[in-house]
């Protein structure tokens, strides 16, 4: 049977089933703060609310994101979107009290930590929670961000997946380093050119053996890593033909990694603006983006850009005729500014905005707002197009980013699981207690004590 | 002692307690009720022990009372990290967050991030760091710097969050090598100001000189031997001054289940003063000890026998004896010490009259 599982099998076969994900942001311009419902981004009561409304519509992750810096607007911190949000896992070890089921999911950069000490904390996050941990292993580069660290911003560009990907070996090695429950603890030890690492492990293996991992890079390399490494991509592919294309590449890509189709689950980002009808849906969504893009909101866009101060412009009038500032300067960092090109961009912009006959906030709410992520419309329709990924695979669940804080889910969860439980497509109940089970992922086999560098202490 | 005598408090060790969530609460619930007032989570490299901030984090929605007080290294930790995890403890135990700041002298702890040990005079020194670091980001956002006010569109108000531009200006007194090198944080924290303001810092005794007894809210005393305690906590106190807690550590093993505590003292040999006996004369050595101390942590030998027979024979005797004051249910940490919640060392507008450090 082990030769011919789903994992390992050379054909990818759809699971028929999409699963959900949620993903609380700290930072975005998608969650509204300006509705009176809006609630706190810090208070552990909003974390709860979401946590626990997830976990009743049989949700199979809840994710956090991670700061390291406070993004930047013009040299000083941000001011219009929501910002401030906790340490992830800490937040995580709290909900798993308070929760039974849901898997636990905390992005963290392999930059600013270190693999013992990351992965240690990570075990922890698993025993705590009975086999509900998962990592999204993300990677940064820039000594802006590391101003914030001791260690600084210390790594090239070029290097940063061979980094994050020794960091996950050695990270596995620590979590495959029990022989048994009981113990004893091999010693890892490494001495390569990205980490010196001499540690005999403190934690045995978990009720799903090791934390689950994500990872969420788009770019050939991101993929290749994930391929090899990760157990599920959260892929900014929502769009039916883009992720039947994404699960085709993703296949190809892992099974030259020597995996197999199934080995790795896709969960692309996404957002649910849902109603009763069609047209209550529509309605609902331009209610959500003026509130998502507001007039500031859609001039500070450009003004990351543009590089430069644009308040003297009309939200509601043409783009700016004036030329962005083309050199790098510290004042952009942290935003979506690309250097050289901006000159370039900031003409195809104009003459886009131009074309479809859109002001600022209109262009910038069309660029912005999640579009290709959006699913609108009636529970029933969205219901249908969900089913439809489900049968081909294009996917195996997504992730949601609500836009409302603390109840942005009760829609989803009161009408729309309904609706898909009724196709047969999404879970009746938590199939096992861990998050490898709730995602049918099979359990790592133990690498061989031969491992390079392994010794037994 | 004079009649202005404030009874004191009760912390427990919860190591015992292991990493299951179902142990971590049946022990910290079980603390709560009997009525300690704070539960505290050791983090050196046992084998077995998980995270201790995670296991306070995991406690905080479960309890509404006991304060949480993990360590925390801060030798081989980043302090930027450090900071942010201990003010999400206080949001998720509602402003019942602590700090017990440890600098790990363990070349086992440096090898395990390729660094190398940190000794001596380095230790205070990188703690008193950390300290530093973490007390400028818990103030870098203002009380009130979250406005949302939608006329504006502002969900911030930029001119209440504050660099905190630390730098140890020196290296560390330490061999060369990346463990003694000093180092910058620029901050803003990525999380607002915690409930408290600022959380309570706890630092064994063994820290102070380097670290500054201005920079922290209570102080561990421990002694060879239980007789030696009381004369320790008074001698540590008169070095310190007033404004900081002086908490004495004391190992307990209780006769229990018809098993003396002399057959269960073995293994205990951790340095600190041990009390083994009946529960009675436990009374009665701590009725005198929270005389000196103003509050005492407990070891437990092992935790859920010794628990049971704390919260049944002792605590309600001292209480009794009006030298242990009652738990207040939604209390702080800062309102057991006895501190006020400070104004941001950054605030714009003049600090309420009164306000701590």
């Amino acid at each position: 049977m082990t030769q011919h599982t789903r994992a390992t099998s050379e054909i990818f076969t759809p699971s028929g089933q999409i699963q959900f994900g949620v993903f609380f942001q700290g930072v975005n311009a998608g969650t509204i703060w300006k509705a009176p419902e809006s609630g706190s981004q810090t208070d552990f009561e909003s974390f709860r609310r979401i946590a626990q409304t997830a976990e009743r519509g049989l949700f199979a992750a809840f994710f956090l994101g991670e700061g390291l810096r406070l993004r930047e607007h013009l040299g000083r911190p941000h001011a219009l979107d929501v910002v401030g949000r906790p340490d992830a896992q800490t937040m995580l070890a709290a909900l798993a009290s308070v929760t039974t089921n849901i898997g636990l999911v905390a992005t963290q950069n392999t930059t600013y930590n270190d693999p013992a000490d990351l992965a240690h904390r990570l075990a922890s996050l698993d025993l705590i929670s009975g086999g509900r941990a998962a990592w999204n292993i993300v990677t940064t580069d820039n000594a802006w961000t590391g101003a914030n660290f001791r260690r600084g911003g210390y790594l090239d560009h070029a290097d940063r997946y061979k980094h994050a990907e020794a960091f996950v070996e050695t990270a596995k090695r620590i979590w495959d380093s029990w022989e048994t429950p009981d113990g004893p603890a091999r010693r890892v030890l490494q001495q390569g050119q990205h980490y010196t690492v001499d540690v005999t492990p403190r934690l045995p293996r978990s009720a799903q053996y090791r934390p689950v991992l994500f990872q969420a890079g788009d770019s050939p390399e991101g993929r290749n890593f994930a391929a090899r490494q990760a157990d599920v991509i959260f892929s900014a592919h929502p769009k039916f033909d883009d992720a039947v294309e994404f699960r085709k590449d993703l296949v190809e890509r892992s099974l030259a990694a020597g995996r197999g189709a199934n080995a790795v689950q896709i969960m692309p980002a996404s957002e649910f603006i849902l109603a009763a009808t069609d047209a209550e849906a529509l309605e609902k969504k331009e209610w959500v983006r003026s509130l998502q893009i507001g007039p500031q909101q859609a001039v500070a866009y450009l003004e990351q850009f543009w590089g430069r101060e644009l308040s003297a412009y009309d939200p509601d009038g043409p783009l700016p005729e004036i030329d962005p500032v083309v050199e790098e300067t510290s004042e952009t960092r942290g935003s979506g500014f690309h250097g050289a090109k901006a000159r370039q961009l900031a003409d195809q912009w104009r003459a886009e905005a131009k074309d479809k006959g859109l002001s600022i906030r209109q262009f910038v709410t069309s660029r912005t707002a999640r579009v290709d992520a959006t699913f609108t419309g009636s529970y029933t329709a969205v219901a249908d197009q969900l089913a439809e990924y489900a049968r081909v695979g294009a996917v195996d669940g997504f992730n949601i980013s609500p836009w409302l804080v603390p109840t942005g889910l009760d829609d989803i969860v009161n009408h729309l699981v309904p609706e898909l439980q009724e196709r047969g497509v999404y879970p009746t109940e938590y199939r096992g207690s861990t998050l490898r089970e709730h995602l049918g992922l099979e359990t790592p086999v133990r690498s061989s004590d031969g491992a390079v560098g392994a010794v037994r202490a | 002692m004079t009649n202005s005598f404030t009874p004191g408090f009760l912390a427990i060790e919860l190591d015992d307690a292991g990493w299951e969530g179902a142990e971590i609460s049946r022990a910290v619930l079980a603390a709560e009720s009997a009525g300690f007032h704070a539960g505290t989570f050791t983090d050196a490299p046992a084998p077995g022990r998980a995270n201790a901030l995670q296991r306070a984090a995991f406690a905080g929605p479960v309890t509404r009372t006991i304060a949480l007080v993990p360590e925390v290294d801060t030798v081989y930790t980043e302090p930027f990290h450090i900071s942010t995890q201990l003010a999400s403890l206080d949001y998720v135990s509602g402003g019942r967050a602590g700090w017990i700041v440890t600098a790990a002298e363990s070349p086992a702890a440096a090898a395990a991030v390729g660094r190398s040990s940190v000794t001596g005079a380095a230790l205070g020194q990188e703690a008193a760091a950390s300290i530093e670091v973490s007390r400028r980001l818990w103030d870098s956002w203002e009380d009130d710097a979250v406005i949302r006010d939608v006329a504006t569109g502002r969900y911030l108000d930029v001119d209440r969050l504050h660099y905190v531009d630390f730098d140890t200006a020196v290296d560390f007194e330490t061999p060369a090598g990346f463990a003694g090198a000093g180092y910058s944080v620029k901050g803003p924290s990525i999380i607002p100001r915690p409930l408290q303001g600022q959380l309570p810092v706890l630092a064994p005794a063994s820290l102070l000189g380097e670290v500054s007894a201005d920079a922290v809210d209570a102080v561990l005393v421990s002694s060879p031997t239980a007789e030696l305690l009381a004369a320790e906590v008074r001698d540590v106190r008169g070095r310190i001054g007033a404004p900081v807690a002086v908490v004495a550590e004391l190992d307990v093993v209780l006769d229990s289940r018809g098993q003396a505590a002399g057959e269960r003292v073995a293994g205990l040999d951790d340095g600190r003063a041990v009390y083994a006996g009946s529960a009675d004369g436990l009374t009665d050595f701590l009725s005198e000890l929270l005389k000196e101390a103003d509050g005492v942590r407990l070891h437990p030998a092992s935790l859920f026998v010794d628990l049971e027979e704390l919260g049944r024979l002792v605590l309600p005797e001292l209480r009794r004896r009006g030298v242990l004051r009652p738990p207040t249910p939604d209390g702080t940490f800062r309102d057991l010490l006895g501190l006020s919640r400070p104004a941001s060392r950054y605030a714009t507008t003049a600090a309420p009259a009164g306000a701590g450090k």
